[in-house]
């Protein structure tokens, strides 16, 4: 089939786009010296829990409990995870899908194809996504996993019998979700602003107002939705974290899930939009 | 661009119909385009055919600009563009037809001069025999096949425009943008591309060339864009905008045996302004403002004198001259 033939058919000819795209967008998102800092943010947890698992095996009296264990991981995931990690992480790298193109003046090879720039915009969404879950997801799992084990075969009983693996499906879907829904706003901040810090601080900010926002304006953030999700409680509201702890009624999970793909996939078409007037001009 | 040049696979040149049929053209209807309050260019009507043009013009004066906006990287703030029918807001319909050799000398990293080149155009969404096979011949084309294995970030400037220039051509477009093509290549690798060049031209491609260089420009222009300050000052072929420089005397070159009896019967004329006898004695440059005449009487005089002409031919109906005149040394241009 010759490349005349593929382009009357768009659909071929789309995914066979995306799929050249993913294959050059892939190498960069997952192994670019410009990411080290993603890579802290990804194997900090796993290090911590890693030594806390260590040092923990070595003792030999533990003054803690398996519940316990799960109560942090918890608080890990909420706070570090949902609030710092993931969305930095986020940041770093959706925001440099357009941007880092840009600085390196390398954007208009893509920009002298024939391709859509929606379907540029679509199959960098989808690297940057591939990239933000094997990192963010693998560590969240790996996490997990180091933070009680431990407590070997009491752990193993927790996790096959139990509902270790219900809790970690929904602990990967969480981060999963977290990464579809801030990857499309920093994808979209990157497409909109020379320099996407100043909105990526203003969604910082309104992120982390949540708790404090009334029960109203709490239903326009993703944390809320994403926070319902987790598996293992809340936030205690009597401990450090307090502010953190969610004081309105959560959504059930089968609006939460399909409500933030729709926002997400919203921002994602806006973006694709923006990206079909985006113009390079590298000297400005 | 090497010898072999002759045995490697040609792109396909416009079909007899396509030729026969009435060229389609790259029109620009008054565009502008502004950079904030900075003017790029201004009120720009155009229609370019078949053929090589070059865009010559002083630094800043508007020709990358031009360049960007008929390949879509920028848009105008005013006016319209259309490339053989094709807005240039469809990169996706325009590139197919369209090669773009930009002068940003810089690279997705990581790639090798053939995995440059392969991966765009799987990014076209070729399939891979297809995109080997017009990676290779591209690579052949401009004399990179050996080095194409080697990353672009170890190549010297001149590898790079070519590894750039080969990316261009390589889904055989129909219009060739160059941006300053032949910078940093040595002085073999320019004959050879403007070789090539000069044979798309005579295809029935467009060829779009910038370039400061106006000798060659000189040597491979079917016609000429002259820009100065974001305004196009005159186009068309050369000799056409050269006749349309009414204010400057066309200079005429004629090789005799007796220059100064030639020289005194010229000046019994009034269109002529300046005759100087060449340092070897066996011709003389004159400065007309009526050419045509000129040649007329030159006829006469060469008749009634017994004179012995070698040759006449005119000294400054090129790029360079035509540049001096409309665009002076603001530019500094070579």
């Amino acid at each position: 089939m010759t490349w005349s033939q593929i382009a009357a058919q768009p659909w071929m000819l789309w995914r066979r786009q995306v799929a050249a795209i993913l294959r050059l967008e892939l190498k960069k998102s997952l192994f670019s010296k410009r990411a080290w800092w993603i890579y802290i943010l990804t194997l900090g947890p796993v290090a911590i829990t890693g030594l806390h698992s260590l040092v923990s095996s070595r003792s030999s009296n533990i003054h803690h409990t398996m519940g316990e264990d799960n109560m942090i991981f918890a608080g890990i995931f909420q706070v570090y995870f949902l609030r710092l990690g993931i969305f930095f992480g986020c940041l770093g790298i959706f925001s440099n899908l357009f941007r880092a193109e840009m600085l390196e003046h390398t954007l208009h090879y893509y920009f002298m194809s024939p391709v859509r720039r929606e379907v540029l915009a679509v199959s960098k969404y989808l690297a940057g996504l591939i990239a933000a879950i094997v990192y963010f997801v693998g560590s969240v799992v790996l996490s997990f996993l180091f933070m009680s084990a431990h407590w070997g075969p009491v752990f193993q009983q927790y996790l096959f019998h139990g509902p270790g693996l219900h809790q970690l499906g929904w602990y990967a879907l969480t981060a999963a979700l977290a990464c579809v829904g801030y990857g499309s706003v920093f994808l979209l901040t990157g497409v909109l602003y020379r320099n996407p810090m100043i909105p990526a601080a203003v969604v910082f900010v309104w992120e982390n107002l949540n708790p404090f926002l009334p029960s109203l304006l709490k239903k326009f953030s993703v944390i809320f939705y994403l926070k319902s999700l987790c598996p293992v409680g809340e936030i205690p509201t009597d401990g450090p974290l307090a502010f953190l702890a969610t004081m309105t009624e959560p959504p059930p999970a089968w609006l939460a899930i399909p409500g933030l793909l729709v926002v997400s996939a919203l921002i994602l078409v806006y973006a694709a939009a923006k990206a079909r007037k985006l113009e390079v001009s590298y000297s400005d | 661009m090497t010898s072999s040049q002759d045995a490697s696979p040609q792109p396909p040149a416009p079909s007899p119909r396509e030729r026969s049929s009435p060229a389609p053209c790259i029109v620009f209807d008054n565009v502008s385009r502004f950079y904030g309050e900075v003017l790029g260019v201004n009120r720009v009507n155009l229609s370019i055919g078949p053929g090589i043009t070059s865009l010559v013009g002083p630094n800043g004066s508007g020709k990358t600009t031009l360049m960007n906006l008929m390949t879509g990287l920028i848009r105008p703030s005013r006016g319209a563009i259309s490339v053989l029918g094709i807005p240039p807001t469809r990169p996706e319909e325009l590139f197919r037809k369209m090669g773009y050799c930009t002068q940003f000398d810089a690279f997705p990293k990581g790639l090798t001069g053939y995995q440059f080149i392969y991966s765009f155009l799987l990014v076209h969404g070729m399939i891979e025999s297809e995109a080997a096979k017009l990676t290779e011949e591209a690579l052949q084309r401009v004399s990179m096949t050996e080095a194409a294995d080697r990353p672009v970030a170890a190549y010297s400037k001149g590898m790079r425009q070519r590894i750039k220039l080969a990316q261009a051509i390589a889904h055989r477009p129909t219009v060739l943008v160059l941006d300053e093509p032949l910078n940093g290549l040595d002085p073999m690798a320019r004959n050879e591309t403007i070789a090539l060049f000069k044979q798309w031209g005579e295809e029935g491609r467009h060829v779009i060339v910038s370039s400061h260089i106006l000798h060659e420009v000189d040597r491979i222009s079917d016609q000429v864009i002259l820009l100065s300050h974001g305004y196009v000052v005159a186009e068309g072929p050369i000799q056409g905008v050269r006749s349309e420089v009414k204010d400057q005397p066309m200079q005429i070159l004629v090789r005799c045996d007796k220059p100064g009896l030639l020289a005194s019967r010229l000046f019994e004329q009034d269109h002529v302004v300046e005759a100087k006898v060449n340092e070897d004695g066996k011709g003389l440059l004159v400065r007309t403002r009526d050419a045509d005449n000129l040649y007329l009487l030159l006829n006469r005089i060469v008749l009634d004198n017994g004179l012995e002409v070698e040759a006449v031919a005119p000294a400054d109906d090129d790029v360079n001259s035509v540049y001096q005149y409309l665009i002076g040394a603001e530019g500094g241009t070579t």
